[in-house]
This record gives structure tokens, sequence and C-alpha cells, in this order.
């Protein structure tokens, strides 16, 4: 891509993702929407959160991963017991990174 | 008014509601999220350097469209010389979770002037509204929650841009292979368990992971949409059969 086709790209990339993050709250009036659609939508933010998680943990390269020594796996599952122990954001974080690359430094996975 | 009244003013009103509690409490419950934001900001960076597109547009970019899953969604594919729309496209399908943030900030932000919320808008994201919705679960208007919103966005925002401008500067001079980006990933997997208040929202985490994975494959990122779109099914039929339980019907 040339400089200009690759800036036009980002002021494009900056336009559809502010339209998202706008789409709810620009328009005046309440958008008219079923019911069903009104309630679905509370599930929305955590089914996209994790959707953006779940192939990090798993998949290498668009393939499954076919061992279960995978330190990533470990790494997120001692962050998810260390949430369900203590509910705080920095040491889930730091758990769950501090066994992922415990096992792939001290193990060498 | 004078421009330099003008900004005497700004400056006074953004060092009023900085004094402001809400505003330090949001600011000071996103500095926990910091070391994951900086780990993946760092990550992009370095992403973005590699693509050879120049560090004045790669700070231009960061900025502007300020959602890291967004940019490095479409790298590879400006790397490869992808048409314009198929950028934009993948753009759209990972940026379509901010579209639910929005649904959900729509009562607590829409009595504000229209400028002020396509603000807010901008700052939004993934920790910002993980937090907020953890700290506001029932919907309510007040200053309170613009200002706790400001000061959990604002040090999202700074602790990022500091950091990818960082990893686009130092480039290669970071090796990647520490699985920093893993911090990145523990630190949405940290925020999806914010979430994670009812049992329903459990299965709609679960069937939303295990779709975005199964449909992988799909191009344009659509593997997000997909997983969006099941989970919320689900969750829907989860209601409506709990709600036909509870009336005592089979």
């Amino acid at each position: 891509m040339s400089a200009f086709e690759l800036f036009l790209t980002t002021v494009g990339m900056a336009v559809v993702t502010l339209l998202c993050r706008s789409f709810f709250l620009l328009p005046k009036d309440d958008l008219p929407m079923p019911r069903w659609l009104h309630e679905g939508l509370r599930y929305a933010p955590t089914a996209a959160l994790a959707a953006v998680v779940a192939p990090e943990l798993v998949l290498t390269q668009g393939h499954l991963i076919d061992t279960w020594r995978d330190p990533r796996i470990f790494g997120a599952v001692a962050g998810l017991l260390f949430y369900s122990w203590r509910p705080s954001l920095f040491g889930t974080i730091v758990c769950g990174t501090g066994v992922m690359l415990a096992l792939r430094f001290g193990l060498g996975w | 008014m004078s421009l330099k009244s003008g900004l005497e003013s700004i400056h006074a009103q953004a060092l009023a509601t900085a004094r402001r509690p809400l505003f330090r409490e949001g600011a000071a419950e996103a500095i926990p999220m910091a070391i994951g934001i900086a780990a993946w900001g760092l990550v992009a960076g370095v992403a973005m350097a590699k693509t050879g597109m120049g560090v004045p547009l790669a700070i231009f970019m960061s900025i502007v469209v300020y959602a890291g899953s967004a940019q490095i969604a479409a790298l590879p594919l400006i790397m490869s010389g992808a048409p314009m729309w198929v950028v934009w496209a993948t753009t759209l399908c990972v940026s379509l979770r901010f579209v639910a943030f929005s649904f959900h900030f729509r009562p607590y932000f829409m009595h504000l002037p229209r400028r002020q919320r396509i603000a807010f808008s901008f700052l939004m994201g993934d920790t910002g509204f993980a937090l907020f919705i953890r700290r506001f679960p029932e919907p309510a208007r007040g200053r309170d929650h613009e200002e706790y919103f400001l000061g959990s966005s604002l040090v999202t925002f700074g602790v990022w841009q500091l950091s990818i401008i960082t990893g686009i500067v130092a480039g290669s001079g970071i090796p990647t292979s520490w699985g920093l980006a893993f911090a990145g990933t523990m630190a949405l997997l940290a925020l999806t368990c914010t979430q994670l208040r009812k049992p329903s929202t459990w299965v709609a985490a679960v069937v939303a992971g295990s779709a975005a994975i199964a449909a992988y494959a799909l191009p344009l990122k659509l593997n997000i949409l997909v997983a969006i779109a099941a989970a919320v099914a689900v969750g829907v039929l989860a209601d409506h059969a709990q709600a036909r339980r509870a009336r005592g019907k089979p």
C-alpha cells in the first residue's frame, strides 16, 4: 500500500470503530427493537470478551493445540482460580501470566 | 471569550473534574489493569513497527483508531496488500463488541449533549466498560457516573498510548517471545470474569468462547460475530426456559 492508501485505510478504520462505539449513543430516540433482542443484548458484552479471549488461549496459528502441555491453558486456569478466590484484576493478571511464564521457562513447554 | 480565557476555563474545569472523588475512584480502579494494557500495547506497537508503515503513520493510527484488537487484526491484511474494504470489514467485526457496550451505556449517558456522547464513545474500551458495569450495575444518570467513566477511561487511554508508542518507536528492540501478549489476554480474561455474575452469563461466555474457536477459520474475523449471535440466542432461550419454569409450566 502507498502512504496515501495507508492513511485512507487508517481514517476508515477510525470511522468504523467510532461508529460502532457510538452506535446506540448517537440517535436521539430509542431504536425500535424486539424485546427478545433487548434482553439478549445484555449477554453481548460478556460474549464478545469471551470470543476474543478463547481463541488466544487454545489456538496456535489457527489450529487447536494438540498437547495438554500448553502453558497458556494452565495460566488461564490459574487466573480463573485466583479470581474465584479473590476478585482482584491485578492478581488475576499477575497469577495467570506468572504460571504461564513459569511453565514456559521453568519446564520448557 | 478570548482564546486565552477559553483555555483557562477549560484548564480550570479539567482540574476541578480531576479532583472529584468519583474521577479519582475510576482512575484508581483502572490502574491495576495497567500491567495488562501496557503489555498488550507494547506488543501491538512492536507489531505495527514491523509492518514498516513508518513511525508517524503508526502513531497516527494508534491515536485515531484506539482499538488494539482491531489494529492487530488489520495489520497482517495491510501487510499482504488486502483491499481497503477487507481491512474495514475486519475492523467492523472486531469492533462489534463496542456496539454492545454503547447499548449498555445509553441509559447512563443519553442525557448528555451529543458532542460529549461522541467524546465518551471515543474513549470507550473493554477496560472502561467492564469496570463501569461492575461499579454501577443499575442504569442511572448522574455526574458520578460521568466522572467515574472519565477517570478510568483517561487512565486507560494514557497507559495504552504510552505503551503502544513505546512499542512503535522501540520496534524490534523489544523481544516479544516472552509471551508478553499473554498478559494482555489475561487482562481480558479478568475483565470477562467481572461480567460473570449470574449462571446465564457463564453459559453465554462458554457458548461464545466455543463458537469463536469453532468458527475461527471464517474470514474477516466473522467468528466474533458468530460467537456474539450464538451467545445472545442461547441467553434468550435460557431466559425463556427459566421464565416458563417459574410459571410452573413444563
